[in-house]
């Protein structure tokens, strides 16, 4: 209970800091917002009441303060080049993305799991070696190309599905995550295929422990062995890994719902960053970190409950 | 270092590695076709003799494109990992060797960095910078700092308490001399594992961010590029974003062959 305290003591000032210094770095980028959105109106003085209007005076602190408040409360201020409370324009948004990489993430458990156990199972057979020497080729598989390749496959020559056709939750929950399959699957394959490595690694490392030997002398099975004594200790990694793949997947998603013309967080993010929109670059930017760190305090967490060594210290 | 098992791993990663790094570097001065040469009469012309991987668009030539991508994304690698692995040297080396406040509070803010996805990072970098070439190598290179330090610092920990590093103290050897010159040889292998490592995370953020338009801007070549381009006609010439796909594949494939092969991992 103790050790939930501290980290999250410590996971709100992580958060704190994070959004600070997304903040100051907006800030600091040279360039006046307010000759852009005035175009040929400019003038000294409107320059100066937007400059008002979008609270860009005063107190860089005083002004990190009302955008925090701001943010908490969902106030997450207003998009230059939509003219819109930015909550508006990410709203819906974050939905496909979540979707997105949930999906994803779910795919990488479903597969890798198994397939990890499995493989170390049957350690030095000939399906194994084969999945060995394919993972390193997945591995290297960047998700965008597999995209492209899921494109060109399934939606041109099959026609499993349109590209480009997204269909909102709102219209059809179920056309929606059908249509979300391939680009999940697309980031999920070479995630999949590093946590099936690892997984497999790690219970094979553990093979040579004295307490599996000792639990193979009272007669237990290889498959025993694992099922019964070497998962838990074996999965230990795996599930601090799982929590960062899932930071590294939603981040991945930027780049593969461009592929699949998804319209996600990924996809404003670049328009915004080319529109030089800040409001809603910070609030993206700071809503993914959080995700981060967020997933890195749970793989804590999980990890101290799964594993008492780790209470203990 | 390198085991029996290990070797078939670090032999094939070698072989790849070496004809990749080959067709690049006699890309540099050769290719079958200038890449830019445009012919009008050969547009999406698939896979021959006269054009081993087929033309594009604008009938240009796909693989003297694949090779001069090739070879600008990995002088883009190279140069993002180059400058990760100097500054992590001195970063980690110095904070391993020496402790003290400053490595706590320096690592803490490693840890932080390299807790986060590098895309999103180098996305708000180049928000903040702009985008290019040398911004790519700018943004990328402080990115990879972090977990090279890390890296280097645990591994400088390690050493540190060793009975070399030791006498060597005892004739006398300056610290940076015991650090630099005695320690780092110790610790390479560590190093090159990470260095391949770094250069596949490399490729694959360079190709990704050409790919969103925010890398590599044209006229400059890259993979990353030439996959966002060859999207919008892989129904009449698939073949053109295959090839692209493969070639990055290949790059990555080789690197991370050879740091399984350098690395300690257990595996079959």
């Amino acid at each position: 209970m103790r050790y939930i305290l501290k980290k999250t003591g410590v996971l709100l000032v992580t958060l704190l800091v994070i959004s600070l210094l997304a903040f100051l770095a907006f800030q600091i980028i040279p360039g006046d917002p307010t000759a852009r959105l005035l175009g040929t109106d400019y003038t000294p003085e409107r320059a100066e009441a937007l400059r008002e209007e979008l609270g860009l005076t005063g107190n860089v602190f005083v002004r990190y303060w009302k955008w925090l408040s701001g943010f908490v409360t969902g106030d997450m201020g207003t998009s230059y080049s939509y003219s819109m409370p930015v909550s508006e324009v990410i709203h819906g948004k974050v939905a496909v993305t979540a979707a997105l990489s949930l999906m994803a993430w779910l795919m990488v458990m479903v597969i890798s799991i198994p397939l990890g156990i499995t493989l170390a199972r049957y350690q030095g057979s000939r399906a194994d070696r084969a999945f060995v020497a394919m993972n390193q080729v997945f591995m290297a598989i960047p998700p965008f190309f597999l995209g492209i390749l899921f494109t060109y496959v399934f939606g041109l020559v099959l026609k499993l599905f349109v590209p480009g056709s997204f269909v909102s939750f709102s219209d059809s929950f179920f056309g929606c995550l059908g249509y979300l399959v391939f680009p999940a699957l697309a980031i999920a394959i070479p995630k999949a295929a590093m946590v099936t490595k690892l997984l497999r690694s790690s219970i094979l490392a553990q093979m040579d422990q004295d307490y599996v030997r000792t639990a193979y002398s009272r007669g237990n099975s290889r498959w025993g062995v694992i099922r019964g004594h070497v998962l838990r200790n074996a999965l230990l990694p795996v599930v601090t890994f799982l929590a960062m793949t899932l930071a590294d997947i939603v981040a991945g998603s930027i780049v593969v719902e461009q592929v699949f013309a998804l319209p996600g967080l990924g996809r404003l993010l670049l328009s915004s960053i080319s529109n030089r929109d800040y409001p809603v670059v910070q609030c993206i930017v700071v809503m993914i970190s959080f995700v981060v760190v967020f997933m890195n305090y749970l793989s804590d967490i999980v990890t101290q409950y799964i594993d008492p060594r780790v209470r203990l210290n | 270092m390198i085991t029996s098992r290990k070797n078939k791993t670090f032999r094939a990663g070698a072989v790849i590695t070496a004809v990749m790094l080959l067709i690049i570097l006699v890309g540099a001065f050769w290719t079958p076709y200038d890449p830019n040469a445009m012919d009008g009469s050969a547009k999406l012309q698939p896979p021959s003799l006269a054009h081993l991987l087929g033309t594009d668009n604008f009938g240009r030539d796909i693989f003297s494109r694949v090779v001069e991508g090739a070879g600008a994304t990995f002088v883009i690698a190279a140069a993002t990992v180059a400058i990760g692995l100097v500054a992590g040297m001195i970063i980690g080396g110095l904070t391993g060797y020496y402790g003290g406040p400053l490595d706590e509070i320096l690592m803490r803010i490693c840890d932080a960095i390299a807790a986060f996805p590098s895309i999103l990072l180098a996305l708000v970098l180049i928000a903040l910078f702009g985008s290019g070439r040398y911004k790519i190598i700018l943004a990328l290179g402080l990115l990879f700092i972090p977990s090279f330090s890390r890296i280097v610092r645990s591994e400088v920990a390690k050493q540190k308490s060793m009975d070399y590093v030791r006498s060597a103290k005892l004739m006398g050897v300056g610290d940076m001399r015991i650090l630099f010159v005695h320690i780092m040889p110790n610790i390479l292998p560590v190093l090159l594992s990470t260095v391949a490592i770094g250069f596949n995370n490399a490729v694959l953020a360079e190709a990704s961010m050409s790919y969103l338009g925010v890398g590599v801007q044209p006229p400059d070549a890259s993979l990353g590029r030439m996959l966002s381009e060859a999207q919008t006609y892989l129904m009449s010439a698939p073949w053109y974003a295959v090839s692209v796909g493969l070639a990055i594949i290949l790059l990555v494939l080789g690197f991370g062959l050879l740091s399984d092969g350098l690395g300690g991992q257990y595996d079959a």
